[in-house]
């Protein structure tokens, strides 16, 4: 019996894969290639059409003309995404070396109170932060009270805002991987970094932040993949100005009833994800493959 | 002989909730230039935080660290030039060979160091895997490079923190051999950390014996042997019998001490049984109670001298007995 290999013990986990992951992006990836249905849905004739209006815009009598309207839309996202990203690395590195130099008993209560967020909505919270920095909020009440301003700062609907929901919004998914990598360190590496003549700014750039780099590029992916399609935080504080990829493809689910659009701009950023973690895992082959 | 390193009252305290631990404790020592010096003694009895504070990885609490005669007690260890060997090597794993052996002078902002990181790999004949990682070599390997490491700043001291303890006894005999002939070979003065008597009687020129914090006897490897300072020394530092001078016929007070090799059978002299045989390879310990009472262990190039239970008479290298006080 050793030689026969029981291929049905794997079924639970074909059939979560299947159900969970595979049947969705399936349906998306038919979906792209059909035509829109009048009142929603769709109808079954197969189209490239719904690519074709990524890039082009169809004439009254049918002629395609160049359209670079979603092409900005996903330029915008990428860059909200990628601030998001840098800034969450800059905020969230000190807060993880701190959190991994503090003694082992510490360590659990430090971790609990990164994670308290996630025990709340996220929608509330962000509304929380319009009344932080509303102009009756409580920046500016505390800074007039103070006496530091006579008229309230515009704090909303301006990119800091956006800026500080996102970095608020996803701070938790970077300072976890660096954590959990800063925080098997070998600390005996620094004592031999300035045994070895490495002053304090040389023995984190040489030493800690190269042997971390796995964790950087996880917490990396884990803030840049979410805030690609993050809309809450451009919408609420940012007064929705300006559309980002999530309202887009939101809005083709929604009111635009334009299912195939919807899909295909959703296939498209899973593209563009996909190949964005193909580069980092090829770059990032010698790192002990945690990507 | 010029003085490498100089101690003066170094006190050195680590707080603990209940009893803080005074690991280091009013140590006055003198290291000579050129010379290959041990510090020996059991786990815990400071030597490996005295070498730290040599280092500058602690800072003391008290006392005066000198190194060729300049005052170092308050630079920080990237300010001093010792370079160390850690017990776990501590090479950077994400560097090679190479990279690990160019880190001190690259981190000094010297210029054209290839050929200099070339000579100290070749010295500890690791040249040829000048691009593995270090996590693609082994144990002894990865201690040359570590070794690499120290030597290629050219230090004014190599500190080796019980750097050979991890390797296996074969490789460990080969290591001893090899830092013996780098140290003649770059004159850079050495001090070795180690709990293992044979090492340190064996390489060094000096040996520190350190107990609870302080330095307890300092002399030549010969010296430390035959003439230790105390029972503590003596003990530490191989077998000794202590028994009282009477039971040897001698009429002094006290007890009088004897090494296990200074013993011989004889066909008269002291009286005894034979209660136990141990064979050892080279000598044979054999354990004998005494007619007086004491017991006392007899080495011997013979294994075949007596067996349990034999009656027998030794007699003691009366030149070779050991008077210390405590």
């Amino acid at each position: 019996m050793r030689n026969v290999k029981p291929l049905y013990l794997l079924s639970p986990f074909f059939i979560v894969i299947g159900v969970f992951f595979v049947m969705p992006l399936a349906l998306i990836a038919v979906y792209s290639f059909l035509q829109p249905g009048e009142y929603g849905g769709v109808e079954w004739h197969f189209s490239w059409d719904a690519y074709t209006r990524l890039l082009f815009e169809r004439d009254f009598d049918g002629k395609l003309t160049f359209n670079a309207g979603y092409l900005i839309i996903f330029m915008r996202s990428l860059m909200l995404a990628g601030t998001c990203t840098i800034l969450c690395l800059l905020a969230g590195f000190p807060i993880a070396y701190h959190m991994a130099t503090r003694p082992e008993r510490h360590r659990g209560i430090w971790v609990l109170l990164i994670t308290i967020p996630f025990w709340t909505n996220l929608l509330v919270r962000t509304y929380a932060w319009m009344l932080i920095l509303r102009d009756e909020g409580l920046v500016n009440g505390l800074l007039q009270h103070v006496g530091l301003i006579s008229q309230p700062l515009p704090l909303m609907y301006t990119p800091f805002a956006v800026g500080i929901g996102l970095l608020y919004s996803y701070l938790p998914f970077m300072v976890l991987p660096l954590y959990a990598t800063l925080e098997r360190f070998d600390w005996r590496l620094v004592e031999a970094a300035q045994d070895l003549y490495a002053d304090r700014g040389q023995t984190l750039r040489r030493v800690i932040i190269p042997i971390s780099i796995p964790g950087i590029l996880a917490g990396c992916m884990l803030v840049f993949i979410p805030s690609i399609g993050s809309f809450l935080a451009s919408d609420l504080l940012g007064g929705g100005k300006q559309m980002m990829i999530g309202n887009l493809i939101q809005m083709q689910f929604g009111f635009s009833r334009d299912w195939p659009l919807g899909s295909a701009l959703s296939v498209v950023v899973m593209a563009i994800v996909m190949l964005g973690l193909m580069l980092i895992a090829r770059k990032g082959e010698g790192t002990g493959g945690l990507v | 002989m010029a003085e490498a390193l100089v101690l003066k009252h170094i006190t050195k305290t680590f707080p603990h909730p209940s009893t803080p631990v005074r690991a280091v404790d009013d140590v006055t020592l003198t290291v000579n230039e050129n010379e290959f010096f041990a510090l020996l003694g059991p786990s815990g009895c400071g030597k490996s935080s005295l070498l730290r504070l040599v280092a500058g990885l602690e800072q003391a609490d008290a006392g005066e660290i000198l190194l060729s005669g300049q005052d170092i007690t308050s630079l920080p260890a990237n300010k001093r030039p010792v370079n160390t060997v850690f017990q776990s090597y501590a090479l950077f794993p994400h560097l090679t060979v190479a990279d690990n052996v160019a880190f001190g002078l690259r981190m000094q902002g010297k210029s054209n160091i290839g050929g200099a990181v070339i000579d100290a790999l070749k010295l500890v004949q690791m040249e040829s895997l000048a691009d593995r990682m270090p996590a693609q070599l082994s144990g002894g390997q990865q201690q040359r490079v570590a070794l690499a490491r120290a030597l290629v700043n050219r230090p004014k001291l190599v500190l080796l923190d019980e750097s050979l303890s991890a390797l296996d006894y074969k490789l460990r005999r080969e290591m001893q051999g090899e830092l013996k002939r780098l140290q003649r070979e770059t004159g850079i003065t050495f001090i070795l950390v180690t709990h293992d008597q044979d090492e340190a009687l064996s390489m060094a020129d000096r040996v520190a014996v350190m107990d609870k914090g302080k330095i307890a006897q300092v002399a030549t490897p010969p010296e430390i042997y035959h003439r230790p300072a105390s029972r503590y020394v003596a003990g530490f530092v191989g077998l000794c019998n202590f028994v009282p001078a009477t039971a040897l016929g001698i009429s002094e007070p006290g007890e009088v001490g004897f090494r296990p090799e200074d013993v011989s059978f004889r066909t008269s002299g002291i009286a005894g049984q034979v209660t136990q045989i141990a064979y050892r390879g080279p000598v044979t310990h054999y354990i004998i109670q005494l007619d007086s009472g004491e017991e006392i262990i007899v080495a011997s190039p013979r294994n075949d001298a007596a067996v349990p239970g034999a009656r027998v008479n030794v007699n003691i290298d009366r030149g070779r007995l050991i008077r210390c006080a405590t």
